[in-house]
């Protein structure tokens, strides 16, 4: 409830104003953007921005907060499979269906975040897994309800008549998620930016100090993963309309792993962080996928070569930019910055990791 | 001399005239029905064709050979002049039989890459991702490599083919094998808990009055002790299983380890011997191997492996001579039937064109033991099996004739004669 509370106060700082316009003119740059180019660009667009969603909330867990969650992928499983659920048999409009698959992943989020609460380090390393792990059995035990490892359809959102006959689909749907990227961005940009995002802070780089500073450390981490767990539902709403389906295989451990991998490439903490790491994500393995059928390898060599780089380019990426992509552009703005001053500026590239907006 | 020269100019003359009149007739050819770019994916000098398969994950042991498999039936049909002239490119994709990758894949093969139809995509839960979505862009869905009744619904799924005598109909005739050659005689299943199980216990039920025990498993579990315990305890001398190779070589193990010795009967997907014998070596860690194959009972709707003497046995493996199993059989199979339809829907096909040859032309002389079902009511492959007996050499023979059925009709003896390939491997 004082999440609320401290969101409308920070309606009238400039803060939001400020973060509103740069997701507004985001928007548009995407919108022309996504017009210009494939129905299949267009696909793997939506495919970024649902991933961002995803990433900026784990984000502002792991990064702002210092609670890894390795579950996350599970988390959107319970969107996903909220969404498949609300829409079988009815037809309801996406813009209930999304609050609904959101609010769903918060509560889920809301019980783990409670357990989560009381653990630390590996432990809570190792019972976010067991979510990843055990979520997804749910749908094959009882397949009655969740379709089994077929999985539940979900059938993709048609555009309006006014966009044209020839609006393609994947293109809709592109801007549905980048809207709903932007705005989670924008919430979450000033949530940092609040008071709540300074416990956030505070609990992460030092708990005893702020339980002692009159923090409740505790509330503060079940606030983050209720917060974290409801942009991974809305993410899953979004990757059911975006996929046409809903199956367990989608959600398995590999993609809380993705997830996790993602913001670490991306730079942990900053939300431009997500950004970059959700690009990875999807173009990465579409990239080295093309490398590997054009090289004409035996097949048992050409099959698994794109694994094999997607593995390299992470080692490589850690080794090169251990803070991620967004450490280091800031670290080269920096440096760049300090060549420009000469030397009387004494500033050496070090990046304010605790300031992602660079406010 | 000069009557020679006399001779040869005459002759030279007439060969002259001849290739004259040949090249007209070749114009004349080439000028009325040119090669043109009819379709997407279609251009005057190649079909592309796209697919999704388990290259990578858990499925992919033996079922990533058919991909290769069917590409290598295409690029000998290019290799003797393609299609009307046109060479077949076939785009497959890895989808690590994860049905989301399977989603974006397909987007990417008709998106992107524009591929005119897809072919033989792998995968029950992973094509039941993309079935609608292809259907509503109107691409043809090519002999489904899935034994799933679900590929044969005209009506909503107009697009799309299945390959493969379903797991309903092998279920029958599997079931009635046992009613007449194991007749009193307690039986048990064991099964695959999703629609590859169920579909196939729906064609034994048909059959079978009186069930000892069923038994389920899922992929992810591989501990099946409980299960063969139970079929051992009702008492069930023989076990009918629809099982993927790697569940029927555990429950093979497990019920050795048990000193349970029924009677196999296990389906066609589940019953390669090569992979196998394989999987029963490195389970076992070596201990035992293809013996334990013995005995097996299973059901076939294409030639047998094994059978080197058959003409389509020594085409295909004339092109592909190693690796060779039933998982390269299959592709190559699936590839001749792909070529079959495509020359059917003639020079310059269109996508609905292909759907109308697949549903008039009556597509005969295939490498099946049975004979195709499509038409425009029915969307389903081969219509029968033939049961089939494993010897102690690992070898399979035919038992009995082939019998032909559909999900609800009567079981029929098949009365036809088995096709043979054209000479020089192509369908004309």
């Amino acid at each position: 409830m004082r999440v609320s509370v401290f969101k409308w106060r920070s309606l009238l700082t400039p803060t939001l104003s400020r973060h509103l316009g740069l997701a507004l003119a985001a928007f548009i740059v995407l919108l022309v953007l996504s017009s210009q180019i494939g129905a299949y660009d267009d696909y793997n667009l939506a495919a970024i921005a649902i991933f961002v969603i995803a990433t900026t909330g784990l984000n502002l867990l792991t990064g702002v907060n210092g609670q890894l969650s390795l579950g996350h992928g599970a988390l959107m499983a319970v969107g996903a499979y909220s969404t498949s659920l609300l829409l079988r048999g009815h037809d309801l409009p996406l813009i209930l269906v999304l609050p609904a698959s959101l609010t769903a992943a918060a509560l889920v989020g809301a019980v783990f975040g409670v357990a989560a609460a009381r653990l630390r380090g590996p432990y809570l390393a190792g019972a976010t897994l067991a979510l990843a792990v055990g979520l997804p059995q749910i749908a094959t035990r009882y397949s009655h309800v969740f379709g089994g490892e077929e999985g539940l359809t979900v059938a993709p959102q048609v555009a309006p008549a006014w966009l044209g006959a020839d609006f393609p689909p994947e293109r809709w749907i592109a801007w549905i998620a980048i809207a709903a990227a932007l705005i989670t961005m924008v919430l979450l940009g000033n949530l940092l930016q609040s008071s709540v995002g300074r416990r956030f802070k505070a609990v992460r780089d030092h708990e005893a100090a702020a339980a002692l500073a009159g923090i409740n450390v505790a509330r503060t981490q079940v606030v983050a993963f209720v917060v974290s767990a409801a942009c991974a539902g809305l993410a899953g709403s979004l990757f059911a309309y975006w996929s046409g389906l809903t199956a367990p295989s989608g959600f398995g451990v590999a993609l809380s792993l993705q997830l996790v991998s993602a913001i670490v490439i991306g730079g942990l903490g900053s939300l431009s962080g997500a950004v970059w790491g959700s690009i990875v994500l999807v173009f990465v393995p579409a990239l080295t996928g093309g490398m590997a059928s054009s090289l004409n390898l035996p097949s048992a060599v050409g099959n698994n070569l794109p694994l094999l780089i997607y593995g390299a380019v992470l080692v490589v990426a850690m080794l090169l930019v251990p803070y991620g992509i967004d450490g280091g552009l800031r670290r080269l703005f920096a440096l760049a910055r300090a060549r420009w001053a000469g030397a009387a500026s004494n500033h050496k590239g070090v990046v304010d990791w605790d300031d992602p907006a660079g406010g | 001399m000069n009557i020679q020269i006399n001779q040869m100019t005459t002759a030279m003359s007439r060969i002259a005239i001849g290739c004259a009149v040949a090249l007209l007739a070749a114009c004349g050819q080439s000028t009325s029905t040119a090669n043109t770019a009819s379709a997407p994916g279609i251009t005057a000098s190649e079909i592309k064709i796209g697919s999704t398969q388990p290259l990578t994950g858990p499925a992919a042991p033996g079922y990533s050979e058919i991909a290769p498999a069917a590409n290598a039936y295409f690029q000998y049909v290019n290799a003797h002049g393609g299609v009307f002239g046109r060479k077949i490119t076939y785009d497959y994709l890895d989808d690590g039989y994860n049905p989301t990758t399977t989603s974006s894949a397909t987007r990417k093969l008709v998106l992107q890459d524009k591929v005119f139809a897809m072919f033989n995509a792998l995968g029950t839960p992973t094509h039941l991702a993309v079935v609608d979505y292809l259907n509503t862009e109107k691409v043809p869905d090519l002999f489904v490599a899935s034994g799933c009744n679900c590929w044969n619904d005209p009506s909503t799924h107009p697009y799309t083919f299945g390959w493969q005598t379903d797991y309903t109909i092998e279920g029958k005739i599997l079931g009635q094998y046992i009613n007449q050659s194991l007749s009193g005689k307690k039986v048990g299943y064991f099964y695959q808990n999703d629609e590859f199980g169920l579909d196939g216990v729906k064609g034994l039920d048909q059959q079978l009055t009186s069930v000892a025990s069923r038994q389920n498993y899922v992929p992810t579990n591989t501990n099946v002790t409980p299960q063969i315990s139970a079929l051992q305890a009702s008492g069930a001398q023989v076990v009918v299983s629809f099982s993927i190779p790697a569940f029927t070589a555990l429950a093979l193990l497990t019920a050795a380890k048990l000193h349970y010795n029924p009677i196999w009967v296990v389906s066609n997907v589940g019953s390669d011997v090569p992979t196998l014998t394989g999987l029963l070596t490195k389970f076992s860690n070596g201990a035992v191997g293809g013996q334990l194959l013995t005995g097996m009972v299973t059901d076939a709707y294409l030639p047998l492996v094994t059978d080197a003497s058959n003409p389509w046995i020594a085409l295909f493996k004339h092109i592909q001579p190693t690796p060779w199993d039933g998982n390269v059989l299959y592709g190559m199979a699936a590839a001749y039937t792909f070529v079959q339809a495509i020359k059917a829907a003639g020079q310059n096909p269109t996508r609905a064109g292909l759907v109308h040859a697949l549903e008039t032309t009556k597509l005969t002389g295939g490498p099946g033991l049975a004979p195709y079902g499509y038409s425009s009511s029915n969307h389903l492959g081969f219509l029968g099996v033939q049961v089939a007996k494993i010897g102690a050499d690992g070898s399979a023979t035919t038992v009995g004739p082939v019998y032909t059925s559909s999900d609800s009709g009567p079981i029929n003896q098949y009365s036809g004669t088995p096709a043979t390939p054209p000479s020089n491997g192509i369908p004309s």
